[in-house]
């Protein structure tokens, strides 16, 4: 009895260690035979999981449809984007004149500033429509994330804050260390490409917010979490704060965006109002119905399905569109968007799990 | 002298739309008893729960509990005072195991925050252990331990009815107000569900108890209340009150008493 | 003084056409206690569809009075998002009456989006300019400086019309009491011999033809469509439903003429009224305010919520 179980510890563990591996050599791969493009990709479908992951915590642990959830990820992008690009000191004498060698906070500050501050908008969001049903609250987040927008897309006057649809750019890379992950990092023996740079340190990321999900999934808060979205009645019953715990979800959902925010503006580069639409919370929450409301490794497999899928299919539906018609019938944009509308109404009507379900569901 | 009563309410009244569904109803349940709160169907007595644990915020009443007198609004903050309540419609949570449920039932004993929960703390660790324990442990008193990781859905009416009691006593509660618990249960299933309820009060719990089985509320029942149209028409020993008029009249139409 | 008989103008016609698709809203509240959030989509499907038989007719045709051609266009429009709005019951909800709650809302999000796309595939995934068959040209109201055109005297007309018949329809005829016996209660309804199904399907199909009708109007109006132009009229209507009372059709009216002032009125002053820090370019959000200051404050709107809760 006892062997067995050292084995399968050997094995669980061998398992881990070859997986760690494959995720090392991962960019490499890939980089080797598609290219930098397709590293970009990895990259944004590790940003991603992060997204997924906190809109599970709000939908998928304590049941609350947000559908303005992107605008904490505006947050989170625009933060940085106000503090480590030229934009305010350009704008405003008074900035330049503090900070005469232009804004360059450093993204570790500006993100735990981030968490703080979407944590913080996700509480004042929560607090009065916490108390709404399902789907009026749905289209109050909705309403809440379009307002963020408009701000975001209005606010270049009478001060130019945001730079509206123009957008914000020359956003300072990212740098740990000293290290800017914008260059190569030459090892002597390998130099390693920023872009792969970036690819270990969203997977760190990702690993860290997935354990932390983890974590808080098996605890007493995940278990009120799952009694409040089972029956709310019943989990008051229980002596449960239910208005506390629904806030809780929301603003540990939003600091996750908030975060990824900041990583996101300091890889791109360049921030602009359209990355933040509706369109892009619905991507989000896909990712999260497909994987499985609820069921973290679900979700990140959805998460990496839709966010690798419309690329893989970008690359082969157009050119095949090309070759059959001659030119190209459907846009591949239009098809990713048929794709997911599709995967939402028939996940919903055929496989309500998700397509990875946890086990014990029907 | 109200100091040996753990439940003492009066003058409760509630009204929705056209309906005075409870009117100027007075209830009180001694320490250490079972008292029994019955009436025909739609007497209100399910209102009252609801009143008393805070679902529905009264028009007028007094509330005394424990010797602290409350006025019931939040419904968490009845349960932690010691109120707990099962429903009349099982509300388990469904997608839950059996364990799980009673483990939820701890929740408002127990203090792991956001931290202790994402860094798992010692302490949380040993707080959730001991929360696994003690739902075990209440798995055992009510007789559900080889069920203890089937869904909850899954279990049949009877152990459904045992599991809502079990996540009830995980609150632990001064006062135990059960809706209904024999509803649905086979004769046998009523004779250990009588037994666990004798067991409940042997260990020092208090009960109030809505239920329809009239030989059920006369053979454990310290006390009864009888309601009707929202109003108390009778109240005292049960045997009194078996042979009281209003009562009689009340449940002719139901069938002899 | 001299903008506010214009803005009101401005927001009778708006209030019109949120009242109408506001309806839709309101009727499949009422009887199933769900939003439709696929009902903005419809709306954009009757302005494509109208779109493509105007620009039909007017190639077949020549000499053909413009209101005559309007006139055999709208029906058919209507039917079309009748239909539409039929499949979408048929698609996303009915499968999912005992699903829990977020089912049939996310089913109608994906709904949403697939409308739009095959609207992307069938008409364009750029705007496309509307034609103006009704006339344009300002006129001068009461020599005040407000002006208004025919084109918006015929939307609000036609939206008094439509909403006085649709009254009538529900207060005064079988199928009418049938849908209100619905609303109530599902249950006892179907024990009276009513047929619930089809009160629900005949529900969304006069929404559906409500907001091909609004659809047209805004097209109309702004003289051109895209695919996405839907999506905010459809939230909005929804903030004029639940101001007015979901599930109170009187409430619907209300609540739309009242949104479409209150937005204009607002749109019209906030840059006097905040010293140019905001100009009328934030007009979208008073809607969401509303919505959010309605659902604080008084959730059942200002003529109460018909249907009970559903605890």
């Amino acid at each position: 009895m006892l062997k067995v179980i050292a084995f399968n510890r050997l094995s669980q563990t061998a398992y881990l260690c070859l997986g760690l591996l494959a995720l090392i050599l991962l960019p490499w791969l890939v980089g080797f035979t598609g290219g930098n493009y397709w590293v970009r990709v990895l990259d944004f479908a590790l940003l991603y999981i992060v997204l997924a992951l906190g809109l599970n915590v709000v939908v998928g642990f304590a049941g609350l449809l947000d559908l303005g959830y992107i605008a904490f990820y505006a947050l989170g992008a625009y933060s940085f984007a106000l503090l480590a690009s030229p934009h305010l000191p350009q704008q405003f004498e008074s900035v330049a004149a503090v900070f005469p060698e232009g804004m360059h906070f450093s993204p570790w500050m500006v993100a735990v500033f981030s968490i703080i501050l979407a944590a913080l908008f996700g509480i004042i969001l929560g607090l009065p429509t916490l108390q709404l049903r399902g789907d009026y609250l749905a289209i109050v987040t909705l309403g809440f994330g379009e307002i963020i927008r408009i701000f975001m897309n209005n606010l270049d006057r009478p001060l130019n804050l945001t730079n509206g649809p123009k957008g914000i750019t020359a956003i300072d890379p990212i740098q740990f260390l000293g290290i800017s992950f914008a260059k190569p990092l030459d090892l002597g023996f390998v130099q390693i490409p920023g872009l792969y740079l970036v690819f270990y340190l969203f997977l760190l990321l990702a690993i860290a917010v997935a354990i932390i999900c983890t974590h808080l999934q098996n605890s007493r808060i995940g278990r009120a979490w799952v009694a409040i979205r089972e029956d709310e009645i019943a989990a008051k019953a229980m002596g449960i704060n239910t208005r506390n715990m629904k806030l809780l979800a929301f603003a540990i959902g939003a600091s996750f965006a908030g975060v990824a925010g900041v990583l996101f503006s300091a890889f791109q580069g360049f921030v602009s109002p359209e990355s933040f639409t509706l369109w892009e919370s619905i991507v989000i929450l896909a990712m999260v119905v497909l994987g499985g409301i609820g069921h973290i490794p679900g979700v990140i497999l959805g998460a990496v399905v839709l966010a690798v899928f419309p690329e893989v299919l970008r690359a082969i539906v157009q050119p095949l569109q090309n070759v059959i018609f001659g030119h190209v019938l459907i846009d591949a944009e239009v098809i990713r968007q048929l794709i997911y509308g599709l995967a939402l109404i028939l996940i919903m009507l055929y496989r309500p799990g998700g397509i990875w379900q946890k086990s014990g569901t029907k | 002298m109200s100091d040996h009563l753990l439940l003492d309410v009066a003058n409760v009244s509630k009204r929705f739309g056209g309906v005075q569904a409870l009117d100027s109803v007075g209830l009180q349940v001694p320490y250490g008893s079972i008292v029994g709160l019955i009436g025909p169907n739609g007497a209100g007595k399910t209102t009252f729960f609801n009143v008393i644990t805070g679902l529905y915020p009264a028009d007028s009443g007094i509330f005394l509990f424990d010797g602290t007198s409350y006025f019931p609004e939040s419904v968490s903050e009845v349960t932690k005072s010691g109120l707990a309540r099962t429903f009349q419609n099982i509300r388990l949570f469904g997608e839950m195991t059996v364990l799980e449920n009673v483990m939820v039932g701890c929740h408002c004993r127990s203090k792991t925050g956001v931290l202790g929960a994402i860094f798992r703390l010692p302490a949380s660790k040993r707080e959730e252990q001991s929360i696994r324990e003690k739902s075990l442990e209440l798995l055992a008193y009510v007789g559900l331990t080889e069920f203890a990781n089937m869904q909850a859905r899954n279990l049949s009416y009877g152990h459904q009815r045992r599991l809502e009691i079990a996540r009830a006593l995980a609150t632990e509660p001064k006062l135990l107000a059960l809706d209904e618990p024999a509803a649905g249960m086979n004769a046998t299933e009523k004779l250990e569900l009588r037994e666990l309820l004798l067991r409940i009060r042997a260990d020092g719990k208090t009960i109030l108890l809505i239920e329809h089985d009239v030989s059920l509320v006369m053979g454990i029942c310290d006390g009864l209340t009888v309601l009707d149209y929202g109003k108390v028409i009778a109240s005292g020993k049960p045997a009194d009150v078996r042979v009281h008029p209003e009562v009689i009249r009340a449940y002719l139409g139901q069938g002899a008493v | 003084m001299d903008i506010f008989l214009q803005q009101i103008i401005n927001g009778l016609v708006l209030g019109s056409i949120y009242a109408l698709i506001a309806l839709g809203y309101t009727m499949v509240y009422g009887v199933l206690g769900i939003i439709n959030f696929a009902h903005g989509e419809v709306l954009m499907i009757g302005a494509m569809v109208s779109l493509s038989l105007l620009r039909l007719m007017l190639d077949l045709t020549s000499g053909l009075p413009t209101w005559l051609i309007l006139l055999i266009v709208l029906p058919f429009t209507m039917a079309v998002c009748a239909g539409v709005s039929y499949a979408i019951e048929r698609i996303a909800y009915r499968p999912l009456r005992n699903a829990p709650r977020l089912a049939p809302l996310i089913s109608a999000i994906g709904m949403s989006i697939l409308l739009q796309t095959i609207a992307m595939m069938i008409w364009s995934r750029n705007p496309m300019t509307y034609p103006q068959l009704l006339p344009s040209s300002p006129i001068d109201v009461w020599g005040s400086g407000a002006t208004i055109t025919g084109k918006e005297i015929v939307i609000i007309v036609v939206a008094l019309m439509v909403m006085s018949g649709l009254l009538f329809l529900v207060e005064k005829t079988k199928l009418g009491r049938a849908m209100r016996a619905t609303a109530e209660n599902t249950q006892i309804a179907a024990l009276m011999g009513v047929n619930p199904n089809r009160v629900i399907s005949i529900t969304f199909m006069l929404g559906g033809a409500l907001a091909g009708l609004a659809g047209v109007m805004i097209a109309s109006n702004y003289g051109n469509v895209h695919f996405y132009m839907g999506f905010i009229p459809g939230l909005k209507a929804f903030t004029a439903a639940v101001l007015g009372g979901i599930g109170n059709l009187q409430g619907a009216m209300l609540g739309g003429l009242l949104l479409g002032l209150i937005e204009s009125l607002g749109a019209g002053y906030i840059g006097e009224l905040t010293g140019g820090v905001f100009g009328s370019n934030y007009q979208d959000i008073f809607a969401f305010l509303v919505l959010i200051l309605v659902l604080v404050f008084r959730p059942t709107g200002l003529l109460g919520e018909k249907v009970s809760d559903r605890a």
